[in-house]
C-alpha cells in the first residue's frame, strides 16, 4: 500500500529525515517509536503534505501513485488520514457541517455521489454509537472547548466516518489519561481491517498494549534504526531508546 | 467640489412631484447649500473620497416596471425611488404602513434632520416617496416586514434618495428588513429614521446588495426612548463605493442597543462603516460588533464613535471591530473613538486584523477539502459570529450561501 524509499526532508534549513525506508501493506499496523526530535511528527507531516516540510530526496508511493506530488486534499481523497497530535479548533463551524463537507469532498474525489443531509446523519449516528461519542458533539464547533480526550476521540471519529485506507496516528496517546486512552484505542481497534493499514506514532509503549502492532520501528535521528515485532516495544520500555 | 451635479435636478424633480413635502424639501435644500461636502481632509471622511459622486453625471430615474417574485410576507417595494404598489403586499394587521406620499408623516420626519450631514439634507431635498411603518402602542408584529429599494438605470447613471421612517410606539414590537438591489451604475443616497418607543422592541436588518458599480451612502438614525430595545444588523455586500452610517441616541434610561455589522468586499470595492452611539442618558447599554472580510484590492474603513455624556452614569458600552484580510492588497483603516464625560461607566473597545490561519487551512485540507473550499469555510467561520446573531433564518441562509 505504502512504500517509502530513502526519504529525506528538512524543516527550514535543518535536515530531519535522513533516509527513511518503510513498506506498509494492507491489514498491517506499524508502530513508529522514538525519542523526541527523532523525526516522528515530521514523517507524519511529510506523508500528509504539510507545507512546513520540504522533501529533499527519496520517494513515497501510495498504491503505486506518487504521494509527494499530491496536494493535502488529494491525499485525503486517495485515502490517507492523519489523526493530529494537536487537533485544530475551528470556532464558527459545527462538527457536523465540517464532517459532511469533508465526507463529500472525499466522495467527490472518488467519483462517488455526495451524501445528502439525511443519509449523512444516518452514517454518522451509526459511527457515533460504535465509538460511544456524545450526541451533542455534532452541533458543537470543531474541537472548540473540547477536552484533550474529546479532541483525540474526535479525530478517531472523523477517521471512522471518512473510512481511509491508511491511518496515521500522530501521538494520539499524548496527554490522555488511561480511560481516555482506552476509549481512543477501542475506537482505533474497531477500525482495524484487512483492507486498512495503520501507522501509530508514539513515544510511549503503553498505547501499544491497547493497539497491538504487527511491527515496531525505532526512529532515531531521521532513520529507522531497528525493526521488530510487538516485543520490541516492551524491550524499549525496559531499556530506553539509548539502549540501541 | 461642486454640488450642481445634484442641485441642477431640483427643478425637474419638483415638476413631477406632489407638493406635500415641498416646504420640507425647500428647507433641506437650504441646508444642503450651507453644509460643506465632506473631504478626506476632515476626520470623519478621511479614508473615503466622494469624488466619483461628483464626477458621474446622474439623472433622475425614469418610472420603470420590473418583474419580481411574489412576496412571501409583508413587503413594500420601491423601484427607482417610486412606490410600486403592485409589487408590494399587504401589511400586518394593526400596522399603519405604506408610502410616505400617502401618509402625512411631516410631524415625525425629524430624527435625521438633526444631523449635519449634507447627504441627509440632500436626501430630504428630494423627499416625496419612501417607506413609512408605524406600529402603534402595544402592537406586536411577529412577521418581518421587508422594504425593498431597487434601482434600474436605463443607459444613463441615476440617483435615488430612498427614505424609511419606522416608528414603534410604546411597548410595540416589530422586525424590519431593509434591502437594496440594483443593476448598472447608480447612486443610492438613503436615509432611515427609526424611533423606538418606551419599552418597544425593534429588530432591524439592512441587506445592502447593490450592483458592483453602484454608489451607496446611507444614514441610519435611531432614537431610543426609556427601556427600549433595538437591534440592528448592517449587512454590506455590494456596491463599488459604500458608506454606511449608523447613529444611535439614547433618549431615555434603561434602554439597550445592539449594533452589529458584517461587510464583505472584493475587487476594488470600498466600504466605509461609520457608527455613532450617543449615550445621552444614564443606565443604558450598547453592544457593537462589526466584522469585515476584505479580498483582492478591497478597502474597508471602520470608525466607531461612542459618546458618554456627563450625566450618563452607569453606561455599559462595548465595541469590537474584527477584520479578516484575504489578500495582501486588501486594506483596512479602523478607528475606535470613545469620548467619555461621565465617571461611573463601563466602556470597552477592541480591534483585530487577521488573516486565515494556516494551521486551520491545513487541517481542513487534510480532511479532503480543496484549498478554495477550505478558505471559504474559514471565512464563513469568521463571519458566522455575526450571521448567527441575525434572528431571521432566511437571511442567515442567504449569507451562508453567499460566503460558502
Amino acid at each position: 500500500m505504502l512504500t517509502i524509499h530513502n526519504l529525506h526532508a528538512k524543516v527550514a534549513d535543518k535536515n530531519i529525515l535522513r533516509g527513511i525506508n518503510l513498506t506498509v501493506n494492507a491489514g498491517e499496523v506499524h508502530a513508529i517509536m522514538g525519542p523526541n526530535g527523532s523525526g516522528k511528527s515530521t514523517l507524519a507531516g511529510v506523508l500528509t503534505g504539510r507545507d512546513a516540510y520540504s522533501v529533499t530526496d527519496g520517494e513515497v508511493l501510495f498504491e503505486g501513485k506518487n504521494l509527494l506530488d499530491m496536494a493535502p486534499e488529494e491525499r485525503a481523497g486517495e485515502g490517507v488520514f492523519l489523526a493530529f497530535q494537536y487537533p485544530v479548533e475551528i470556532p464558527g463551524v459545527s462538527n457536523s457541517y465540517f464532517l459532511r463537507a469533508s465526507v463529500n469532498a472525499v466522495r467527490k474525489h472518488r467519483g462517488e455521489p455526495e451524501l445528502d443531509a439525511a443519509s449523512f446523519l444516518k452514517v454518522v449516528k451509526q459511527k457515533m454509537k460504535v465509538l460511544h461519542m456524545p450526541e451533542d458533539l455534532l452541533k458543537r464547533p470543531v474541537n472548540e472547548g473540547f477536552s484533550g480526550g474529546e479532541k483525540k476521540r474526535n479525530e478517531i471519529f472523523q477517521m471512522a466516518v471518512l473510512e481511509p485506507k491508511l491511518c496515521i496516528l500522530d501521538e494520539t496517546d499524548s496527554g490522555l489519561d488511561i480511560d481516555a486512552m482506552k476509549a481512543v484505542a477501542d475506537g482505533v481497534n474497531a477500525l482495524r481491517s484487512k483492507d486498512r493499514a495503520m501507522i501509530v506514532i508514539t513515544h510511549y509503549q503503553r498505547l501499544l498494549d491497547h493497539i497491538v502492532p504487527d511491527f515496531v520501528h525505532v526512529l532515531s535521528q531521521g532513520r529507522i534504526v531497528k525493526t521488530g515485532g510487538k516485543g520490541l516495544a516492551l524491550e524499549l520500555e525496559a531499556h530506553g531508546y539509548s539502549g540501541n | 467640489m461642486d454640488k450642481t451635479n445634484f442641485t441642477n435636478l431640483f427643478a425637474a424633480f419638483d415638476r413631477d412631484t406632489s407638493s406635500r413635502y415641498g416646504a420640507l424639501r425647500q428647507s433641506a435644500r437650504e441646508r444642503f447649500a450651507a453644509l460643506p461636502l465632506p473631504t478626506t481632509r476632515g476626520e470623519d471622511w478621511r479614508f473615503t473620497s466622494i469624488a466619483p459622486l461628483l464626477e458621474t453625471p446622474f439623472d433622475l430615474p425614469a418610472a420603470v416596471s420590473v418583474p419580481l417574485p411574489p412576496a412571501v410576507g409583508p413587503r413594500l417595494v420601491f423601484v427607482n425611488g417610486r412606490y410600486a404598489k403592485g409589487l408590494s403586499s399587504p401589511m400586518p394587521n394593526g400596522v399603519r404602513a405604506g408610502s410616505l406620499a400617502d401618509i402625512d408623516a411631516i410631524q415625525i420626519l425629524q430624527i435625521a434632520s438633526e444631523t449635519d450631514s449634507p447627504f441627509t439634507a440632500l436626501n430630504s431635498s428630494f423627499l416625496s416617496d419612501g417607506a413609512c411603518i408605524i406600529v402603534p402602542d402595544g402592537v406586536v408584529v411577529e412577521t418581518p416586514i421587508e422594504i425593498l429599494f431597487m434601482s434600474r438605470p436605463n443607459g444613463k447613471p441615476i440617483v435615488t434618495h430612498p427614505r424609511v421612517l419606522l416608528v414603534a410606539g410604546k411597548n410595540a414590537q416589530t422586525t424590519v428588513i431593509e434591502r437594496y438591489l440594483g443593476d448598472g451604475v447608480y447612486f443610492t443616497n438613503a436615509v432611515t429614521e427609526i424611533a423606538v418607543g418606551e419599552g418597544a422592541v425593534v429588530d432591524h436588518v439592512k441587506v445592502q446588495s447593490e450592483s458592483d458599480t453602484a454608489y451607496h451612502i446611507a444614514n441610519t438614525q435611531i432614537v431610543m426612548a426609556a427601556k427600549a430595545n433595538f437591534t440592528s444588523h448592517n449587512l454590506s455586500l455590494g456596491g463599488a463605493l459604500v458608506r454606511n452610517e449608523v447613529r444611535v441616541r439614547f433618549d431615555g434610561e434603561h434602554a439597550e442597543a445592539t449594533v452589529n455589522g458584517l461587510y464583505l468586499a472584493k475587487g476594488k470595492q470600498h466600504v466605509d462603516n461609520f457608527t455613532v452611539i450617543d449615550h445621552a442618558k444614564p443606565n443604558c447599554a450598547s453592544h457593537e460588533i462589526y466584522k469585515g472580510v476584505l479580498a483582492d484590492r478591497a478597502h474597508g474603513v471602520f470608525n466607531g464613535k461612542i459618546f458618554v455624556r456627563k450625566d450618563a452614569q452607569k453606561t455599559d458600552a462595548k465595541q469590537t471591530n474584527k477584520v479578516l484580510l484575504l489578500s495582501d492588497d486588501a486594506t483596512i483603516n479602523t478607528k475606535p473613538q470613545l469620548e467619555i464625560f461621565a465617571d461611573d461607566v463601563k466602556c470597552t473597545h477592541g480591534a483585530t486584523i487577521g488573516q486565515l490561519d494556516a494551521t486551520q487551512l491545513f487541517y481542513l485540507r487534510s480532511r479532503g477539502l480543496p484549498l478554495e473550499q477550505a478558505r471559504r469555510l474559514l471565512t464563513f467561520a469568521f463571519a458566522n459570529d455575526i450571521v448567527n446573531r441575525v434572528k431571521i433564518e432566511s437571511i442567515r441562509a442567504e449569507l451562508e450561501e453567499r460566503i460558502v
